[in-house]
This record gives structure tokens, C-alpha cells and sequence, in this order.
């Protein structure tokens, strides 16, 4: 057992290393731009004082090492820094309303698109793992070669595609579910559930197929062991042979594409949220992008990558858990 | 609508029942009837049932009364584009399983009919590509003097449509089957453009990494290790907003930049398939007696490893075709692709698919955002056919 505990200590410091890297990465990139946000917001006839102020006070003028320390020790407290769209609203309205920091924008954000994933793993594991299972049972059938065109094609279309197909059959010409998922705090689960069909549909059609296709194949991979052989001859149904024999055994390689799917799903949303006007993170990062406001954009970015790393992550220690050969390394 | 859906699936669970039952009565207890399970008896009466549906569904969709017509126009339209596409993948094969040399003969004798699809399709992109500007009617950038904007598509006076503009003119007075045909030659161009520039240097830097080995191969795997650790797309855009600034200072089109930011993130998966494959050549007998010839680097990686490599790499390079060629799509959508006025695939989806939303009194123009979304799918959907095909043929699985 001390071997597996010293293989999974060394994948989380791995882990934590690459997001070192990664926000090292993140944060030079970003600080490539010419120029900064203290001219672009001032325009053209700015007065090198008003820069200079400005750039005091948002901390601009302070070399690059200690900026990145800044950022990195105010990320690790929580303090994700100051929106310079939000800083220059409310200094232009003279209201302060307590929203300037990226953390405070990001927060609710970031609740609204964790549920939006909840949803849509809560509806796409279990239909994926259902259907996996299904088309390995009736393998070369009707039924397995249809299922496998419809996922082909589902993981080959663009999100938008989608979108915009479930919005036209779901939303428009048949009034189920709402096309724009207007979510605002105060709402009750059912109203937010309803509200955020349509992208978790989205997102189940984008992800569904991939897993389904791997439980397919790792329960098809198993089928010719000989302990299957076994189950078989001894006259059980083939269902009981897949569901209690190969299943359980198979496992394994379908935790880890559900984490790795997991982790798409977090470049997926981007896509889907803006189509759907949904509240979420992913919208937020895009909005961010095209008003240029660097520390959401940064911070963002940095949550999205922590995301990914952490969900592969898991996908690698289960993957090492699952199997005595890793496990028991020579 | 539910509690209705609901009772017929109820139903059905009788009527599987039932035909077991008389299907064991009829052919005195054949082995097909008496071990099938019910799940499966209500799998075949439950297809039956959407077929019936769906032909019940086209025959609404030709109704004469509009309203109704409308509601199941789309349906109509994606079931007489599947059996249009059906009869003419089948033709295609047909055709090629007669003409040609043997090789391809045979090839096309074992084909499946979405492989058959995928090529044809393949074929029709690559001459709209080439000749898209002999086919297309106006200029992709035109915008005609004296045509209204947004004119409907289908061409029918009586409905808005104009019999000039097929499919209607965006909403600056463009004429959208023009741009779809440029789209093909601008969106497929770039991103298979971008996908031969990925393939360059993650290929070259893979084989180098393989060949050489030592502090090389582990700066070029650590540096890929990172760089994959984060998600693309997030990369992508944050790479494109750095991007959009410095592309009006140094004078070079933003879309030379998105081909190499996306070149570049595409080329660390390249890589990795690269420095696998290549690894697994090196250590054979044939490379090190091409060492003790004396042969230099140059020689080893194009005339020793990268023919032994084509195979597995071909099939990533499809693969890889529709990552990027999504992704180009997906950036286009946001609004930090492909930058107007070149036509777009992407951009045109996001300028024109608020006309979704009026689907269910004007079919028609809704079609416009969905033929420009549609048009990505078909491609990728039919590379991915392609490669699947090639994939199931060389790995020799016959399950």
C-alpha cells in the first residue's frame, strides 16, 4: 500500500508543478501585450499623468517578476484582483458596489457553470454507460451499427450545430424548454433546471458519445477472456454475463474516459454558454477576451486550466488505483 | 405531449409482449422467438414504431396546410437529405467497385456505405473549394446595388425570397449561397493549411525528439507535457486576444496569426504521436545499420522513419483535419476567428442564427444559419467516417 501512496504523492506534486508552469505561462502570455489597459481605457489624448496614475494604482509600473509574485501570492489567498472594466465603472459612476474583484464577478459565475457540469454528468454517465452496454450486447446489429453513426456524427458536429438544432426541435418549433437560460440568483432548483436543459442536452450529446463508445469497447475487449467463456458456458443470460462479469472489470478504462470527458466538457461550455446566453464562466471568459479586461481573462484561463489538470489528475490515479500492474510496479 | 409519449411506450410494452407470443405460435417455438429476451421484442416494436412516426412525420411535413407543413418542414428536409445522401454514397460505391484499377476496385468492394459517403462527400468540399470562384453567382465580399438585405431563402416571391438569390442574401445584402461556397474555399483552406503546419513541426520535432534522443527529446517533452495542460481552446482564445493587439501594430492579418496559434497547439498532440511512433522505428535493426552506413540525420528521418510512419499518421492527420477545423469554427463563432469580410462558415452562423428563432412561422429562414453550422458538420462527420473506416481496416478487428 506505501508504494501506491508514494505513486499518488508523486502525480500531485507533478500535478502541482504543471499548474506552477501553466500560470507562469498564462501570465507571461498576457503580459505580451503592447501597450496596457491604462492607455487603451484612456484612448488616444491621454496625458502621460493620467496614464502613470493609473497605472500606479492598478500596479502596472512594477517589473514583471514581482507582479507574477503579487498575482500568484494574492491567487493562492483568493484574491484573484481588481476587473479593470469593473474598477473603471465604478470609478466612472462613482458608485462603489463591492463587484471590482475578479473573485466577487467570477464567483456566482462559477457556481452557475459547476451546476450546469452537474446536470449534465448526472444525465450523460448514466445514458452513456446504459447505451455502451446496450450496443456491446447487440454488437453487429441494427441497432449497435445506428447508434454508432448517430455517435460518430455527434462528436464530429460542432457544439453550435447542436445548439442550434436542440433550440430549433426543443425550443422553437416544439415550446418545451426555454432557448436563453436567463439564471438569476434567488431562483428555485425546478426554474434553474428547466432553464439550463437545453445547454446540458448540448453538452450530454457532445460528451455522451465518447464515453459511450469506450464502454462499448472495453466491455467488447473483455468479451473474449476466458472467465467470460466460463460465465457463458455455465448457461447464464448474456445481460447477466456483461452486467455482473464484464462490467465490474471494465470499469476501469470507463471511470477514466468519464474524467477525461469531464475535463472536455470544460472547453465545451464556452461554446454552448455563449449560445445559450447561460451566466457562466465560459461566457464570462469570452466577454472578457473582447473588452481585453487582463485579470479575468487570467483568471479564468487559470481556472479552466486548474480544472483540466485536476480532472486528469484523477483520471491518472484512478487509472494507476484500478490496475495491480501499476499498482505494483517492478 | 408526455403523459402522451409516456402511454404509448406503455402500450408498446403489450404489443412486444404479444409478438413474442405470436411470433413463437406461428413458427412453432423457433429458436429466434423462443430466447429472445423482452428487452429485445420491445427494441424491434419500438423501432417499428419510430419508423412509422417518421414517416408520419414527412407525410405532415408535405401537408397542405402551412402551419403544419412548417412544423415538420426541418424533419422533412433531414429525412430527404439522409436518403438523398443514402442513394448517392450507394451509387458512388457502385460506381467505383466497376471503374478503376483493381486496386481500387477491391478497395471499394469492401467499403461500408458511410466510408462510400465520407469520400464522395470529401470530393464534392475539395471541387467547391477549388473552383469556388467559378462556381460561386457574386463575389464572396459583393454587395449587389439595389437588393434588399436579408431576403428569404427558397427563392418563392410570394414568401420574401427572390428567384436570383437561391438562398437569400445576410444581413447586409450578401448573397449567402455565394459565401457558402467561398466559405468552403476560406474555412476548409485555413484550417487544412493550419493542419499541414501542425503536422511540419510537430512531425519534425517528433521524429528529431525519437532520433536523437538526450536532453533534446526532454526539453521538447516537458515543454509539450505543458503546454497540453492546458485545455485548447481556452489557450487558443487567450493567445487570440494577444494576438488581436499586436495584428494592426505589426500590419499582419489576424488570420496569419490564428493559423499559427492554432498550428502551434495542435502540433504538441502531432508530436507526441510522432515521438511514439518514431521511437518504436529507432530501436530497429534497419535504422542502426543506417547509423553505421554513416547516413546523416536528414537521410534517417525522411527516408528511414517517416516511410514506415505514414500509416498512423495519416489517420492522425484526419483526425487532426477536424480538431482544427473545429476549432477554427468554434473561434470564428465567438467573434475571434476568421475575420470578416472573408465569408465564414463560423461567422455567418453567429451573424445569422438569431433567424432560428423564427422557425415555426418561416421555416425557410431559419435554414440560412443551420446550411452555414450544417455545412462544418458534413465535413467533419464525413472525415471522421473516412478515418474510422481506415482505422477499423488496418487495426484488422473483426470482433
Amino acid at each position: 500500500m506505501g508504494s501506491v501512496l508514494r505513486i499518488i504523492l508523486q502525480r500531485l506534486a507533478l500535478g502541482l508543478l504543471t499548474l506552477l508552469i501553466v500560470s507562469i505561462v498564462i501570465f507571461v502570455a498576457v503580459n505580451l501585450l503592447p501597450g496596457d489597459f491604462a492607455e487603451s481605457i484612456l484612448g488616444q489624448g491621454a496625458t502621460p499623468e493620467a496614464v502613470a496614475s493609473i497605472r500606479r494604482d492598478l500596479g502596472l509600473d512594477q517589473p514583471l517578476i514581482t507582479r507574477y509574485f503579487d498575482w500568484l501570492g494574492g491567487v493562492l489567498q483568493g484574491d484573484l484582483g481588481t476587473s479593470f472594466a469593473q474598477a473603471n465603472f465604478a470609478t466612472f459612476t462613482g458608485t462603489d458596489s463591492g463587484a471590482t474583484t475578479v473573485a466577487a464577478q467570477i464567483a456566482p459565475r462559477f457556481a452557475n457553470t459547476m451546476f450546469l457540469a452537474m446536470v449534465t454528468a448526472a444525465i450523460a454517465v448514466p445514458f452513456s454507460i446504459i447505451l455502451g452496454v446496450l450496443a456491446a450486447l447487440y454488437r453487429n446489429t441494427v441497432f449497435d451499427r445506428a447508434t454508432n453513426i448517430f455517435t460518430l456524427s455527434s462528436i464530429s458536429s460542432p457544439e453550435f450545430f447542436l445548439a442550434y438544432i436542440l433550440i430549433l426541435f426543443l425550443a422553437v418549433l416544439n415550446p418545451i424548454f426555454p432557448s436563453l437560460s436567463n439564471i438569476f440568483e434567488g431562483m428555485s432548483f425546478g426554474e434553474r433546471l428547466e432553464k439550463s436543459m437545453l445547454p446540458a442536452l448540448t453538452l450530454t450529446l457532445v460528451v455522451t458519445a465518447h464515453m459511450m463508445r469506450m464502454t462499448r469497447a472495453a466491455i467488447i475487449n473483455l468479451l473474449a477472456s476466458p472467465y467470460i467463456e466460463m460465465a457463458r458456458l455455465k448457461g447464464l443470460s448474456p445481460m447477466r454475463v456483461i452486467v455482473k462479469h464484464a462490467l465490474p472489470n471494465a470499469l476501469a478504462p470507463i471511470i477514466n474516459v468519464i474524467a477525461l470527458n469531464l475535463a472536455y466538457l470544460i472547453t465545451g461550455v464556452v461554446v454552448v454558454e455563449v449560445v445559450f446566453v447561460y451566466p457562466g464562466i465560459g461566457q464570462l471568459f469570452v466577454d472578457s477576451v473582447k473588452i481585453r479586461d487582463i485579470p479575468v481573462v487570467q483568471a479564468c484561463c487559470l481556472i479552466f486550466a486548474t480544472a483540466f489538470i485536476l480532472l486528469n489528475l484523477t483520471a491518472d490515479i484512478m487509472s494507476i488505483l484500478s490496475n495491480p500492474r501499476l499498482r505494483h510496479p517492478k | 405531449m408526455i403523459v402522451w409519449t409516456a402511454i404509448a411506450l406503455v402500450v408498446m410494452l403489450g404489443i412486444a409482449w404479444a409478438f413474442r407470443f405470436a411470433g413463437q405460435a406461428v413458427t412453432g417455438n423457433a429458436p429466434k422467438f423462443r430466447d429472445m429476451p423482452f428487452g429485445v421484442a420491445y427494441g424491434y416494436v419500438l423501432g417499428v414504431f419510430v419508423l412509422i412516426w417518421l414517416v408520419w412525420a414527412y407525410l405532415q411535413g408535405r401537408s397542405s396546410d402551412p402551419a403544419v407543413a412548417n412544423k415538420f418542414f426541418f424533419l422533412r428536409i433531414a429525412i430527404e437529405g439522409l436518403i438523398i445522401f443514402s442513394i448517392a454514397a450507394w451509387i458512388f460505391r457502385l460506381f467505383g467497385r466497376s471503374v478503376g484499377t483493381a486496386w481500387s476496385r477491391k478497395m471499394f468492394r469492401s467499403m461500408p456505405l458511410t466510408a462510400s459517403f465520407g469520400i464522395l462527400t470529401i470530393i464534392i468540399y475539395a471541387i467547391f473549394a477549388i473552383f469556388a470562384g467559378v462556381i460561386a453567382p457574386y463575389g464572396q465580399e459583393q454587395i449587389i446595388p439595389g437588393v434588399a438585405a436579408n431576403i428569404i431563402p427558397g427563392g418563392d416571391p410570394a414568401m420574401g425570397g427572390n428567384p436570383e438569390f437561391p438562398l437569400g442574401t445576410d444581413q447586409i445584402g450578401r448573397d449567402i449561397l455565394s459565401r457558402l461556397i467561398y466559405g468552403a474555399q476560406n474555412t476548409v483552406g485555413i484550417a487544412f493549411a493550419t493542419t499541414c503546419l501542425a503536422f511540419l513541426l510537430g512531425g519534425s520535432l517528433g521524429f528529431l525528439a525519437a532520433t536523437l534522443g538526450g536532453w533534446l527529446d526532454q526539453i521538447l517533452s516537458r515543454a509539450v507535457d505543458v503546454l497540453m495542460a492546458i485545455p485548447s481552446l481556452i489557450f487558443a482564445l487567450l493567445l487570440m486576444t494577444i494576438a488581436s493587439v499586436w495584428a494592426p501594430e505589426l500590419g499582419i492579418p489576424l488570420t496569419v496569426f490564428m493559423v499559427i496559434i492554432i498550428a502551434v497547439i495542435d502540433s504538441t498532440r502531432v508530436f507526441r504521436l510522432a515521438r511514439a511512433v518514431g521511437q518504436n522505428i529507432v530501436v530497429m535493426d534497419y535504422i542502426e545499420a543506417a547509423k553505421l552506413r554513416g547516413e546523416g540525420l536528414g537521410y534517417l528521418v525522411f527516408k528511414e522513419i517517416l516511410p514506415n510512419a505514414t500509416a498512423p499518421l495519416l489517420a492522425e492527420f484526419g483526425l487532426r483535419f477536424c480538431f482544427v477545423f473545429l476549432t477554427i469554427a468554434a473561434l470564428s463563432f465567438l467573434g475571434v476567428g476568421i475575420q470578416p469580410p472573408l465569408a465564414d462558415w463560423g461567422t455567418m452562423v453567429r451573424d445569422l442564427g438569431g433567424f432560428v428563432n423564427f422557425a415555426a412561422f418561416a421555416p425557410l429562414a431559419a435554414t440560412a444559419p443551420l446550411l452555414a453550422a450544417g455545412a462544418i458538420a458534413l465535413l467533419t462527420v464525413a472525415v471522421n467516417f473516412v478515418v474510422d473506416w481506415m482505422l477499423h481496416k488496418s487495426s484488422g478487428l473483426k470482433e
